[in-house]
């Protein structure tokens, strides 16, 4: 028989290898495609529009199209997102309504994007008339990332600890009144921290705004929300699956990967910085 | 002059009785000091004052408990401004993540007072009534946490004087503090019954007969003894309280 000792190590050992398997995919991951992204990044790419059908110039529309969807998710959700925290969070008890309500928010954040793309497209583009747009795709990124922002707000409150809600209460607050003035602003480094990852779902993802929103190529801005657009992801995809000149076309997609892999580092990264500085103020 | 009453008070949480009939007169301007062991429902009686026990799930009471001859339990009653007329400090220091002047301001502001100048005026006088003034006087607008434990106890006391209450709950408050600072706060209690009735509820039987004009011993649930401190401490009709003050059970 083995010794424990040594049989521990060796249990550790590979415990950490697999650990360090993370690291190195994603190290693989994103350094294949900086290095052919940055390639064909220049500041002309990020600001010029595609030229030759996609095959020279730049990818500006793409990622103005994205800004505008992710902000129109954003508006959407965020306060829709927050207040439903708000109120599962400190407004219900524990009783059959309550755990069907978050039941609910779980069961939401489960569904396949693809399946709320398709619910976009048969409300929002058809039966509300928003067309193929930067507002149907708003709206259906939006109820995709509202259950992230549910949970998000959920455990952020959570966390806020009950002596500060009961010196509130004490001094004759009333409920709202401590929510408004004790517990958010306790919370909201949490909320804000889930609401920038979510945001930075939805610029990511496709499947939602390929029959809502997403255009392969138009040669010309959004100039209302009633417009279709080009955004990064399906930009992409487009790339790939119906490009005609793959030898051209191909760089293009690893530029705007790089481009929307950037994007969301930057939101994760601000989400990092808001973490670090709440941690260091938290003194509880 | 009674300034709090209660008459057999009973309380449950779920099917367990906590209070099982208290009835007490709580004199204007002394320190009463509910004293017993761990668990005979002292916390759960002070809560009772000022209605805390109504967040809890679960929790069931009768009885009545009277403000300058009311019943705080009436329907008719409007318990955010009964808990700004019976204010509390807790057993650990709890102020806000906020600055210290910030702290003192908030039961103000929830109240609808807007007039800066009178924040400003009742915010150095609290500090002032809650002997923290000269401490913090050059940092009012530092994080309440850079202040030590027993700065941030007299901290907390100075932001439920803010809204002029005036009956005081305390909930242990010197439990988390060193002697020092235990001390200090017992010489601001003595000051502050000039001003304020103050209930007290404490696990050190010395710091009950100190401060206190008037001690009740609780056991478990139900008021065993009740009287002037001085008589409870030196003569003490019940055996249980007998044998509580003298330490024998705890």
């Amino acid at each position: 028989m083995m010794d424990k000792v040594k049989k521990e190590h060796i249990v550790f050992g590979i415990i950490r290898l697999l650990s360090y398997a993370s690291v190195f995919f994603l190290a693989l991951l994103v350094g294949y495609i900086f290095i052919k992204g940055f390639k064909v990044i220049s500041f002309r790419f990020l600001t010029d529009v595609p030229r030759n059908g996609i095959t020279a110039g730049g990818i500006y529309p793409a990622i103005l199209g994205t800004f505008y969807l992710v902000l129109v998710s954003f508006i959407f959700a965020v306060p829709l997102g927050v207040l439903s925290g708000i109120y599962i969070a400190e407004y219900t008890s524990d009783n059959t309504f309550a755990r069907f309500l978050r039941l609910s928010v779980n069961m939401l954040s489960g569904i396949p994007s693809v399946v709320f793309g398709l619910f976009g497209l048969a409300i929002f583009v058809n039966k509300f008339c928003f067309g193929v747009s930067i507002l149907s795709g708003g709206l259906t990124l939006g109820i995709l990332i509202l259950p992230t922002i549910i949970q998000a707000t959920i455990e952020a409150l959570k966390s806020v600890p009950y002596s500060f809600r009961e010196a509130s209460l004490g001094l004759g607050a009333t409920k709202w009144q401590t929510i408004k003035h004790i517990v958010l602003p306790v919370g909201m480094p949490g909320i804000l921290t889930g609401v920038i990852l979510s945001v930075g779902r939805a610029a990511g993802e496709t499947a939602p705004i390929l029959f809502t929103a997403a255009t392969f190529y138009t040669g010309r801005l959004p100039h209302s929300i009633f417009n279709e657009v080009m955004a990064l992801p399906y930009l992409i995809y487009g790339l790939l699956t119906e490009g005609t000149f793959p030898d051209k076309q191909i760089p293009i997609a690893y530029g705007a990967s790089t481009v929307l892999l950037l994007f969301v580092f930057a939101l994760s990264f601000v989400a990092i910085v808001i973490r670090v500085k709440s941690r260091r103020m938290k003194k509880w | 002059m009674v300034k709090m009453k209660t008459e057999n008070l009973k309380l449950w949480f779920g099917n367990k009785e906590i209070l099982k009939g208290i009835s007490m007169e709580i004199p204007q301007n002394s320190v009463v000091a509910i004293i017993g062991p761990s668990g005979c429902g002292k916390s759960t009686f002070l809560r009772s004052l000022n209605r805390m026990n109504d967040f809890i799930k679960g929790v069931r009471i009768e009885g009545r408990v009277y403000l300058d001859g009311k019943n705080i339990y009436d329907r008719d009653v409007n318990v955010f401004d009964l808990r700004k007329r019976v204010g509390m400090v807790f057993q650990k220091p709890n102020p806000f993540p906020k600055s210290i002047y910030e702290n003192v301001a908030y039961g103000l502001r929830i109240h609808g007072m807007k007039d800066k100048r009178i924040i400003q005026q009742t915010v150095e006088e609290s500090l002032k009534d809650a002997n923290l003034w000269e401490e913090v006087k050059d940092k009012l607008f530092e994080s309440a946490f850079s202040l030590s434990g027993g700065q941030q106890q007299r901290l907390c006391t100075a932001r439920a004087l803010a809204i002029k209450p005036e009956v005081i709950l305390m909930d242990e408050p010197a439990s988390a503090l060193d002697p020092i600072a235990t001390n200090r706060l017992e010489h601001l209690i003595e000051k502050l019954k000039k001003k304020y009735t103050i209930v007290i509820v404490t696990h050190n039987i010395q710091q009950a007969a100190r401060i206190s004009d008037y001690t009740a011993f609780l056991y478990m649930g139900e008021l065993i003894e009740y009287g002037k401190t001085e008589v409870l401490f030196t003569a003490p009709k019940n055996k249980r309280t007998e044998e509580y003050i003298m330490g024998k059970f705890s």
